[in-house]
């Protein structure tokens, strides 16, 4: 699987729509109608700080995410890109 | 590693892909959702109990309109709750949702609002226009409902004709371009072994196959005994699944299957009350679509806090989110994956809740049934039958015909009166009963109702 470069601009699909839960978030995405489960309230910050965030990796750190942790963010973001949830800022 | 994103999606793909190692309990989805969600998941909503046709083992004893049945207006108001909610989108059916008149209304309604449809049709609607206009909306996914991949198979459950109107409605969306529609099948014994044949219709029509568990609700309990898949059926369903893999959709509805070997994907846990629910044509909210029986009614839409006070507040919903003892099917090396099978399934075949599945694969089911009839009990019956005045025909011989049957009026109160054993008996017998309602034919047309031109009836 390739990478997430979380050196880019990264935004929700406009068809994805999220719902926090006590757990983390449920994500929809209308075109596909897939689903997915955030299982971590702190990805669910990384997710909602990608709009106004310049990069991927800027959303992390705004979420808090530790350095030593922001490999595993970033695979979580890349199974995203892969199901279409995230699209790359152009 | 604890992983932090999942995508199982409710609509499982059946097994044969990648399978990987479960994670360790406490961080899977499932033990997450044993207590509940602010909202559903995903939603049945029955729009209305209508419908052309008397299917033999429907769950929800359709055929005739409710006239409590939820208003267009109500009905949009139960949209925006459900938008509020983010609930993403609603399964719709019935009845035959779309015999209602303002059917395309709420639809469009539903999916300019954020709201997702699906909706199950057997089809009588779908002429080639209405699949041009359906094919135009990108929020809407429909389900055509066959149970024979023959004509002789599926009208013997569904009703005569029924098999050529499902095959026109999946022309008519092909040629409208409507892709990757869903063809739904209930397994049946008499269609266990169509399982290829039915991969073959689907893949004719771009369709995506749907297979699903049949359930004793409803007059499903009339003919269960019958049409139930046999022991070794199941396991042929299972290999099928196994064989089969990635696209075939099963609604996670066969995880009692899981107790042959490996589980299948999907959350391997019972919805209801914690991410599914119905609401009937009336507004009335139920655990699950399999479930409408006062035992399983947590409240309506209708009363004040409306849907949203019903799913956060209600007593039913709230202990079904309670950790759920195994009873008997706690010391079982599958209750992990299978969690003793399905609640309606039980229920209605008078099966307690905390013990095994009607059809538990490791035979503990059918012990339990055994005694139960032997006990002679009666087992639960739905207080909810709209079903048509005349059935339409005989099936088992299980399905009493002919029989006038009040609202409220269980069939269990008809059966005795009829039996041959009681027959004689002039107290038990009650001819008022049987011969006493008028059988109307104007009436039992699902569409009666729904003329708003003229001067009757309409809405």
């Amino acid at each position: 699987m390739e990478a997430l470069d979380l050196d880019a601009g990264w935004d929700l699909h406009p068809q994805v729509s999220v719902r926090p839960e006590p757990f983390g978030a449920l994500l929809y995405h209308f075109g596909t109608r897939k689903l997915s489960f955030l299982k971590d309230r702190t990805l669910l910050s990384v997710v909602q700080s990608l709009a106004s965030a310049p990069t991927a990796r800027a959303a992390c750190a705004s979420a808090g995410v530790p350095e030593a942790e922001l490999q595993k963010y970033q695979r979580a973001l890349g199974t995203l890109m892969q199901s279409s949830m995230l699209v790359e800022r152009r | 590693m604890m992983t932090i994103l999942d995508t199982p999606a409710l609509e499982a793909p059946a097994p044969g892909a990648v399978r990987t190692p479960a994670p360790a309990k406490g961080t899977r989805l499932v033990d997450l959702f044993e207590y509940g969600l602010d909202a559903p998941i995903c939603l049945t909503w029955e729009l209305t109990y209508a419908c052309n046709l008397s299917c033999v083992h429907c769950l929800s004893s359709s055929g005739r309109r409710d006239p409590r049945e939820l208003t267009t207006d109500e009905a949009k108001a139960v949209i925006d709750e459900l938008e509020r909610m983010q609930v993403f989108y609603v399964n719709i059916g019935g009845g035959e949702p779309t015999v209602r008149p303002d059917f395309f209304e709420l639809v469009d309604y539903a999916t300019a609002h954020h709201v997702g449809v699906k909706f199950s049709t057997n089809g009588v609607k779908l002429t080639p226009e209405v699949a041009e206009r359906l094919a135009r909306n990108d929020y809407l996914d429909i389900q055509i409902s066959l149970d024979g991949a023959t004509a002789e198979v599926n009208d013997y459950v569904r009703g005569p004709g029924s098999y050529d109107t499902a095959i026109r409605a999946m022309e008519n969306l092909k040629n409208a371009g409507f892709a990757n529609f869903k063809l739904s099948v209930v397994c049946t014994s008499p269609n266990i072994g169509q399982l290829d044949e039915f991969k073959a219709i689907a893949d004719r029509y771009g369709a995506q196959l749907r297979l699903t568990r049949l359930r004793p609700s409803g007059r499903g309990a009339d003919v269960w005994d019958e049409l139930h898949p046999r022991p070794e059926q199941q396991r042929e369903l299972y290999d099928w699944l196994v064989a089969h893999g990635s696209d075939v959709l099963t609604g996670d509805s066969f995880f009692h299957l899981s107790a042959f070997g490996d589980a299948l994907p999907g959350l391997n846990l019972c919805g209801a009350g914690r991410v599914v629910c119905l609401i009937d044509p009336v507004g009335d909210v139920y655990a699950c679509p399999f479930a409408i029986h006062e035992e399983f009614l947590a409240g309506n839409v209708r009363s004040e806090g409306g849907f949203q006070e019903v799913w956060q507040h209600s007593e039913l919903f709230t202990r079904l989110r309670q950790p759920q003892s195994g009873g008997a099917c706690a010391s079982c090396q599958f209750f992990d994956t299978c969690k003793g099978g399905c609640m309606a399934a039980k229920f209605f075949t008078g099966l307690p809740l905390d013990g095994p599945d009607p059809e538990c694969v490791q035979g503990f089911g059918e012990t339990a049934l055994t005694k139960i009839k032997e006990g002679k009990t009666e087992t639960p019956r739905s207080h909810v039958d709209h079903s048509h005045r005349t059935e339409r025909y005989s099936k088992s011989g299980k399905v009493t015909l002919t029989l006038g049957r009040r609202p409220g009026l269980a069939a269990k109160d008809l059966k005795p009166a009829l039996s041959t054993e009681i027959a004689g008996d002039a107290v038990a017998f009650r001819p008022d009963l049987v011969t006493a309602m008028p059988v109307n034919d104007r009436q039992d047309d699902p569409l009666a109702d729904f003329r708003p031109e003229g001067g009757r009836g309409g809405q």
